[in-house]
């Protein structure tokens, strides 16, 4: 378990690696960056004061230099104008829109997307768990037929048109102000148990929101993977030998249904970023995405950069837990894990 | 051989009669057909028996059909705009006025601006009966951007309104830009897995083909890809697309964008099975025979498997079309002129239109309507994919 443990850390590395590089470069794809079209705009204006401090960002950053110098200096493999700090060293770099570094204009946004990020996958396993098994268990009945319905359904519904009229209702229903992940007055404070209250009862509805569309697919592969089971032998011998129901249920039919179930954590992960991503720029919750959007459209690179591998680095820790745990779950699992095939 | 040594033994004896192989084991005709048909013909029967799936198929391609007349469906062009019909409500189709039937007709709309809250109030009124046109000539078109014509499956009365959907904030009618959309976002889905295919089945061909250090190159490549969160990604690759390129430009390449996060399952699919078929005796023929790679799998191994590559292809076309509609709902997307579901949409996104014109959100009906229909045919086909189980 042990080695397999660290092969799997390891592998992350590369990983890391490529998934920064792409990254990098897709941010960089658009020609010109935020400071060029700042100084255009300041030429335009005749600022000389503001020019020199946008020239001396210029150098400081590195965005004289060519684009694997500027990508290695963002990482911190090489040294940039105040020597080795970069993502390794744990410093994000520099936001340009907001003239701060990225750590502070970020605040507590990355914790606030962890939060809600895991809510939703618990939400959905609360949710799809009881379903899925009920739906195995009751195949062809009517509940069965509904339930799965209403995961289709969950299934088809943008995402953020279902988060505009859920706000619409909680609004004109029952009075709620949901948009935004806390009440205004704690944005920028330190946590305490009031803020943290605050958001729980904000979080909900996106919550709710994200976790129907993964719902429908976690349902169906549950029910799928127990009726498998439940039609194999050992589980008509256990039958006919009078196992009550329940027992018979829980006692290895759910526990091989249990393993896919864990390792969809692979698959609803960045599925779940992805909703949330678009949710919270309809909501304006106070997590990654509506800045990530705003600092995609303004190229503020570092700062664009910074949410694009915090969200991967999330989906990617996401797998390697899953991994971890279908090892625990399956000692078969480890076996496969080496070399393909 | 002798037997006259033997008393009693049988004597020997060859029958005349013609003799029939399959007297021992008589197929019925049913059973015949069953056993002779082909592959896809077996297939065809078992897809058959699950209802939903062939309901969803035919409304997918009444869905695809639509696509190819566009214009004439429309009762109105995509940019006709009628600045007396702002945010007008969906207008009724009746069919007898005070007791007198008059065939489909609508009511036209008189129009109040409220002094007080600033908007535009609509009644329809009773004296104006507007009857429906069918196979008229209307808003002048160019059909597919070719061919000029006027010529409309139904139009307003002469002089009247026909909004079934109602209009926009500039008055254009929701029907016809839904319909007009419909084009747009059915296509986008197609192209990208068309894209998709491409890297999927070329990439998964060779890692499957070849295996070794090659496979293993491949697949750690595919978990990166797949470590990647979709839409973050596609909102960072459509925000680099050049602004100056041109709305068509934009669509190819949004396509191209949402097919290229797509492929690794599809290239996981394919490398499974060409990895289990890479070992069958009509492989090893093939290869024998001096085939190359390139003809063993296009030609023998590709074959052998192409319906489940069908049938995740159907399971991801929904996903495309949502994340079109995410990606031009976030105004990262097409842009107008270009008008798909999500454009559509885009304008719904305010409270305002959720509250006041809640109309406006009906684009969301095909969205809806299409990415159900498309999980229903795509289980359908996953599950008459492998007939002989």
């Amino acid at each position: 378990m042990l080695s397999y443990t660290v092969r799997r850390l390891l592998i992350m590395i590369p990983t890391l690696l490529v998934i920064s590089f792409v990254t990098f470069s897709i941010i960089k794809l658009p020609p010109g960056d935020f400071l060029s079209n700042q100084i255009a705009e300041l030429q335009s204006q005749g600022d000389r004061a503001a020019m020199e401090k946008v020239e001396f960002l210029r150098k400081q950053y590195g965005l004289d230099k060519s684009f694997l110098e500027q990508y290695a200096v963002w990482v911190g493999l090489w040294p940039g104008e105040r020597g080795f700090s970069g993502l390794l060293q744990g410093d994000w770099g520099w936001s340009f829109e907001y003239d701060l570094p990225v750590g502070q204009v970020v605040g507590d946004r990355m914790l606030l997307s962890l939060i809600l990020n895991f809510s939703v996958v618990l939400f959905t396993w609360a949710i799809a768990f009881p379903i899925g098994v009920y739906a195995a268990t009751n195949q062809y009945s009517w509940g069965d037929h509904g339930l799965t319905l209403l995961g289709y359904v969950g299934l088809a519904t943008p995402n953020f048109l279902f988060a505009l009229v859920l706000m619409y209702f909680a609004n004109v229903q029952f009075g709620l102000s949901i948009g935004g992940i806390m009440d205004p007055e704690y944005l920028g404070r330190s946590w305490s148990w009031a803020k943290f209250g605050s958001v729980l009862t904000h979080l909900w509805i996106p919550v709710i929101v994200i976790g129907t569309s993964g719902t429908a697919a976690m349902i169906r592969r549950l029910r799928a993977n127990l009726l498998d089971e439940l039609q194999k032998q050992y589980v008509v011998t256990a039958r006919a030998r009078g196992v009550p129901p329940l027992r018979l249920l829980l006692k290895y039919p759910m526990r091989m249904a249990l393993n896919p179930f864990i390792a969809d954590i692979g698959n609803l992960l960045p599925s779940v970023i992805s909703g949330s991503a678009i949710v919270a720029v309809v909501l304006s919750l106070q997590t990654s995405g509506p800045m990530l959007l705003e600092a995609l459209r303004s190229q503020d690179q570092y700062l664009a950069g910074s949410f694009l591998m915090f969200l991967s680095l999330l989906t990617v820790i996401g797998m390697f837990i899953s991994d971890l745990l279908l090892a625990a779950l399956d000692p078969r699992i480890r076996l496969t894990g080496g070399a393909a095939k | 051989m002798s037997s006259s040594g033997r008393a009693g033994a049988i004597e020997h004896y060859v029958s005349t009669e013609p003799f029939d192989p399959q007297a021992t084991e008589w197929l019925t005709p049913e059973q015949e057909r069953f056993y002779r048909a082909s592959q896809w013909k077996i297939m065809w029967w078992k897809f058959r028996r699950h209802r939903i799936a062939v309901i969803s198929g035919v409304i997918l391609l009444l869905f695809y059909a639509s696509i190819l007349v566009s214009e004439i469906l429309a009762p109105y062009h995509l940019h006709t705009r009628d600045t007396r019909h702002i945010y007008a409500p969906p207008q009724e189709i009746h069919l007898v006025h005070e007791g007198r039937l008059v065939g489909p007709f609508v009511y036209g709309y008189s129009m109040r601006l409220n002094m007080v809250s600033l908007k535009r109030e609509y009644t329809p009124d009773r004296a104006k009966v507007q009857p429906l046109r069918f196979f008229c000539l209307g808003d002048e078109y160019r059909f597919w951007g070719l061919i000029e014509g006027s010529f409309h499956l139904v139009c307003p009365a002469e002089g009247g309104t026909l909004y079934l959907l109602g209009t926009d904030r500039l008055g254009r009618d929701l029907l016809s830009r839904i319909i007009y959309g419909t084009r747009i976002s059915l296509t986008v889905g197609l192209l990208g897995i068309l894209v998709s295919f491409v890297i999927g089945i070329t990439l998964g061909g060779i890692s499957g083909y070849y295996g070794g250090w090659i496979d293993n190159l491949i697949q750690r490549f595919i978990e990166m890809v797949r470590s990647f969160p979709e839409l973050p990604l596609w909102m960072a690759l459509s925000a680099a697309l050049p602004v100056n390129w041109s709305p068509v430009l934009v669509y190819f390449g949004i396509t191209i964008i949402l097919g290229l996060l797509d492929w690794p399952g599809l290239a996981r699919a394919v490398r499974s099975k060409l990895l289990a078929l890479r070992e069958e005796d009509f492989a090893s023929a093939a290869v024998l025979m001096g085939a190359g790679p390139g003809r063993v799998i296009g030609r023998h191994l590709l074959p052998s498997f192409a319906s489940h590559l069908i049938a995740s292809a159907t399971l991801s076309v929904p996903g495309m079309i949502l994340g079109e509609t995410a990606l031009s709902f976030l105004g990262l997307g097409l842009r107008p002129p270009v008008t798909s579901w999500g454009v559509l949409l885009n304008e719904a996104q305010n409270i305002n239109a959720v509250a006041l014109y809640p109309w406006i959100m009906m684009s969301v009906v095909p969205v809806f309507v299409v990415v159900l229909a498309f999980n229903f045919l795509g289980d359908g086909l996953r599950d008459a994919a492998d007939p002989y189980k």
